[in-house]
Formats: C-alpha cells, sequence, structure tokens
C-alpha cells in the first residue's frame, strides 16, 4: 500500500552553512536507504513558498494569485511516496527520516486506482 | 434434554472470558473489523443454541474460534474480495497455535489485546471506545454513556474509527515493549470505563456489576506491575480499590443506593484503603501528577474521614482545583461544584452549577439536575428543588437511581 509522506516544517528557519550541508546530507542518506530497501515510489523537495503561485478557476474565470494555500508557520517542504505493508512500517519509515526531527511528518494513504 | 440453565450459563460465562479474544483472534486473520464482530456474536449465537442440545464443550474457547473462524470462511467465500484473505485464513488454520509470539512482554492477554486494539493512529478517544467495544464487548449505548455523547455521536465515532483502520491500513499487531507507554494513557481510560461501567451499571437492575469491577482491577494491578514507573497506572489503581473498598455500604439490604455521606463507614474494607493508600503514596513519589492521582487523593480524603462530618472538604475543593487545571471536563466542573458546596456552603455550590447548566454542557446527565435539586433542597428552595428532582429522574438510567430521586423528591414534596 502507497503512503505520501509529506514533511512539514518552518521554511524560514536560519540555518548556518554548515548545518545546511549536515542536513541535506542526513536527508540524502535517508533516500538511498529507502531506495535500497526498496520501498521508495517517489521524492520531491520544494522550494520555498515565496515562489508558490495559487491558481483557481470559477465562474468569473481564471484566478491567479500569489502565495501558498494558508500563511502557516510550518509548510510543505517535500514529499516521499513509500509503498510499504500497512501503516507501522510507513510510520518506522516517516521515523527514520531527518523531517521527523527537524519538522513534523504527515503520513496520508494514497488512493489506490 | 441437557440442562439448559447450565448452558446457558455456559454461554454467558464464555462471553466474559473469551468475547475479546475470540474478536482478537479474527481481526488478526481477518484484518476486517466488522467481520471479526458480526461472525464473533454469531458463534455466542450458536453457542446458545447447541449448547443446550448438544452439551458444553471441552474446550468453550476453541469451539468458539472454531465457529467464528468457518463463519468468517462462509462469509468470505461469498464476497468477491475475500479471495486472498480466504487463503490467508486457511494458511492460519495450518499455523493453529503457532501465533504465540509476544514482543510486549505484557504476559496477560487480555491486556495485550487491549494495547493492541490502543493504535495511536486513531484518537485517543476512538482507540477506547473501539477497545470497549471490541475486547469488552460493550454495547454502543453503553459506552455512549460513559463518554456522555448520544449513541449516535458514538456510532459515527465508531465507524470513522474502523474506516480509518481498513482504508490507512492500521494493523492489529502485538506492539513492542517500548511502544507500550504511547498507549498507556487510551488503555488506563479503557480501564477505568470497564469498572465504571461495573461499578454504577449503566443499564438496568444491577447497580454493580461485580466481575467487570474485579476484572478492571485485576487489569489495573498487572499494569502497575508491569509499568511500575507510570504514576497513573498507580494512580488509577488505588483509585479503583479506594471506591471498590466501599462497595459493599454503596447499596443497602433492599439494594437501594445510598450516598457517600449515609453510608455505615464501618462496612469500608479499611484493609483495601490501606492498600490503596500505599499505591497511591508511591505514585506521588515518583512527583508526576496527573488525574488518576489526583482523583485518588480524593477518594482518599473521603476514606479517611471517620464520619461524613469529619470529612475534609477545604482539602478535597483544593484538590478539584487542581484536577480541574489539568482536565477541565465539564464532569469534574461538577464534582468541583459539588465539594465547594460542602467547604464554603450551598450558595458557592449552586453557583458553579449554574454557570455549568448555562453553559449547556451535560444537559443530558442526570447528575447535574440531581446535585442542583440537591443544593436547593439544602437552601430550602423547595419547589426548584421539586422541580430539579423531576428533571433528574427523567434522566437517571437505572432503577435504583430512581427510587432514591423519588424518595428525595417526596421530602422535599411534604416539607419535611
Amino acid at each position: 500500500m502507497r503512503y505520501a509522506l509529506l514533511v512539514c516544517a518552518d521554511e524560514h528557519e536560519e540555518l548556518t552553512e554548515e548545518e545546511a550541508g549536515r542536513r541535506y546530507a542526513e536527508f540524502m542518506a535517508f533516500s538511498d536507504e529507502m531506495q535500497a530497501r526498496g520501498v521508495l515510489v517517489g521524492r520531491e523537495r520544494l522550494r520555498p513558498t515565496e515562489l508558490s503561485t495559487v491558481v483557481r478557476v470559477r465562474d468569473e474565470g481564471l484566478v491567479v494569485a500569489d502565495g501558498p494555500f494558508a500563511e502557516t508557520k510550518e509548510q510543505i517542504a517535500g514529499f516521499y511516496v513509500v509503498d510499504c505493508e500497512d501503516l507501522d512500517e510507513a510510520i518506522e519509515i516517516a521515523a527514520r527520516s531527518p523531517g521527523a526531527r527537524y519538522g513534523t511528518i504527515e503520513v496520508r494513504p494514497v488512493w489506490e486506482t | 434434554m441437557g440442562d439448559v440453565a447450565g448452558a446457558q450459563a455456559a454461554v454467558a460465562e464464555a462471553f466474559r472470558s473469551e468475547w475479546g479474544r475470540v474478536v482478537g483472534y479474527l481481526i488478526r486473520v481477518t484484518g476486517n473489523w466488522d467481520l471479526a464482530e458480526d461472525c464473533a456474536q454469531d458463534a455466542f449465537e450458536r453457542a446458545l443454541e447447541r449448547w443446550p442440545r448438544d452439551g458444553i464443550p471441552d474446550s468453550p474457547a476453541a469451539w468458539l474460534k472454531t465457529t467464528a473462524r468457518n463463519r468468517a470462511l462462509d462469509r468470505l467465500r461469498r464476497s468477491k474480495v475475500g479471495q486472498t484473505k480466504l487463503e490467508e485464513l486457511a494458511m492460519s488454520t495450518l499455523r493453529s497455535q503457532g501465533d504465540d509470539e509476544d514482543p510486549s512482554g505484557i504476559g496477560d492477554d487480555r491486556l495485550r489485546l487491549m494495547f493492541t486494539c490502543c493504535h495511536p493512529a486513531l484518537p485517543v478517544e476512538a482507540q477506547v471506545a473501539l477497545t470497549l467495544r471490541t475486547l469488552a464487548g460493550l454495547t454502543t449505548p453503553e459506552i455512549a454513556r460513559a463518554f456522555l455523547v448520544p449513541p449516535e455521536t458514538m456510532a459515527k465515532r465508531l465507524t470513522r474509527a474502523k474506516r480509518k483502520i481498513t482504508e490507512a491500513r492500521i494493523p492489529y499487531r502485538v506492539p513492542p515493549a517500548h511502544q507500550l507507554p504511547d498507549r498507556l494513557r487510551a488503555v488506563l481510560a479503557v480501564i477505568y470505563a470497564l469498572f465504571n461501567e461495573g461499578y454504577g451499571a449503566s443499564a438496568g437492575a444491577d447497580l454493580i456489576r461485580r466481575d467487570l469491577c474485579a476484572e478492571a482491577i485485576r487489569l489495573g494491578r498487572l499494569l502497575a506491575r508491569l509499568m511500575p514507573d507510570e504514576p497513573e497506572a498507580l494512580g488509577l489503581l488505588s483509585l479503583m480499590m479506594l471506591h471498590d473498598a466501599r462497595r459493599a455500604a454503596r447499596v443497602d439490604a433492599a439494594g437501594e443506593l445510598v450516598t457517600l455521606e449515609d453510608q455505615d463507614r464501618s462496612l469500608w474494607d479499611t484493609d483495601v484503603i490501606g492498600q490503596a493508600s500505599r499505591v497511591l503514596d508511591a505514585a506521588v513519589r515518583l512527583r508526576r501528577p496527573g488525574p488518576y492521582q489526583l482523583q485518588a487523593a480524593i477518594a482518599a480524603c473521603h476514606a479517611r474521614a471517620p464520619a461524613a462530618a469529619d470529612t475534609d472538604w477545604r482539602e478535597i475543593a483544593v484538590l478539584y482545583d487542581r484536577l480541574w487545571q489539568l482536565a477541565p471536563t465539564p464532569v469534574i466542573a461538577l464534582n468541583r461544584a459539588v465539594a465547594v458546596a460542602m467547604a464554603f456552603g450551598p450558595e458557592s455550590g449552586l453557583a458553579l452549577v449554574d454557570e455549568l447548566q448555562q453553559s449547556g454542557a451535560l444537559s443530558d446527565y442526570y447528575l447535574l439536575s440531581a446535585t442542583r435539586a440537591d443544593l436547593l433542597r439544602r437552601l430550602r428552595r423547595d419547589e426548584e428543588a421539586q422541580a430539579a428532582y423531576r428533571q433528574a429522574l427523567e434522566l437517571a438510567p437505572t432503577e435504583a437511581e430512581h427510587r432514591y430521586l423519588e424518595r428525595r423528591l417526596a421530602e422535599v414534596s411534604t416539607g419535611r
């Protein structure tokens, strides 16, 4: 069964270059580990929400605006899609991710088609 | 032929001791909670038909498991999605007793099932409700009453929880020892709800369902032994023991409810009170206060008083203030109001009760009306007291409570 692991974190956290480099390495190691284990379906790291654009089509037509969905402190910084046995395994994988230490991970089942 | 009454008693006994195990077993092999519950139900119904005719099987537990499993097989065979599950089920027959591995170190079967049921991916209230329904076999209305919500709300909550179990694929698996503390809060709530269901049996003529209280205390003891560093586990055990110590005085010879104030304190079990106090001392020494420890401390205050008039109500009012800060629930607010009334006079208590009533919380809770009635009676506002007693009568769940309220109503109506 597939789950999305949405990594939510404070995107304005100031990091030293050294700290940022260390975390990057941790995230890469985690991805490699999941790849080797055969559970990783996909992953993306998202750029800051300053670069986000929201798009809506309503009766009055297309509305394009700046911004993320909601101005909250924590934003989705990236996501993984993993294919695993059950929720306990997804939780176990999420707990190994550096994202769980630096932010919060939301584990959401994916619609199976 | 055969002893019909004896067979029925055996089914009732098996329901008490085996219901949770049969359901737990079926959940494990089918992964389907609704199917598990339905098939367990069918197995017990079949036992009621068969046992009086064919005799009680040598191992009622094995008979029930097999019957329930065959029922599940039948149902799965008829459904389209059942094929793979069917194979697993057939496999599990071969594995027979091979599923004894226990990474939790809990030892006791029922306690282990409770920890298994209380998965932290579900809201705590849903964990508790689901466990009471699935393992303890309480009905949805009984659980609804324990949570003070309408039965429809509870039914929805149970449905949502089961849906998440299925669709997010939450496994039914015994948790390893390091995950137990995460589930403790829900398990404590399950045990306390069982105790309360037994202590003030929410429906019917039997005010105290002794077996439920005894089982809850047994589980509380096991848990306290398993987790001696968890002060709330000790607090809950102490609290249940303190309530249980008063059991003999709580109902009189005619089966009437006797309030704390009027109880014959010589009937209280001082040995049990002593043990409970020591358990509470051990909890307090861990220096992490919590709602169960505070409730136990309140119960201990009552237990210490040689006569009702000696009760240290100021101390109790202080403890309720602290409890209210930790757990600001309407029921605690109501009890706090009673303590304040006793410590500082009915007037100040009534103010808190009225405030609570205006908030709209507990509008269906008979003890709110009953408490209001009682305070009005003490203030000699007899007509208002009568109206409040009548309202309480409409809401009171058990017959013993009805009779108690009728007596009080008669007192205020005749002008004493």
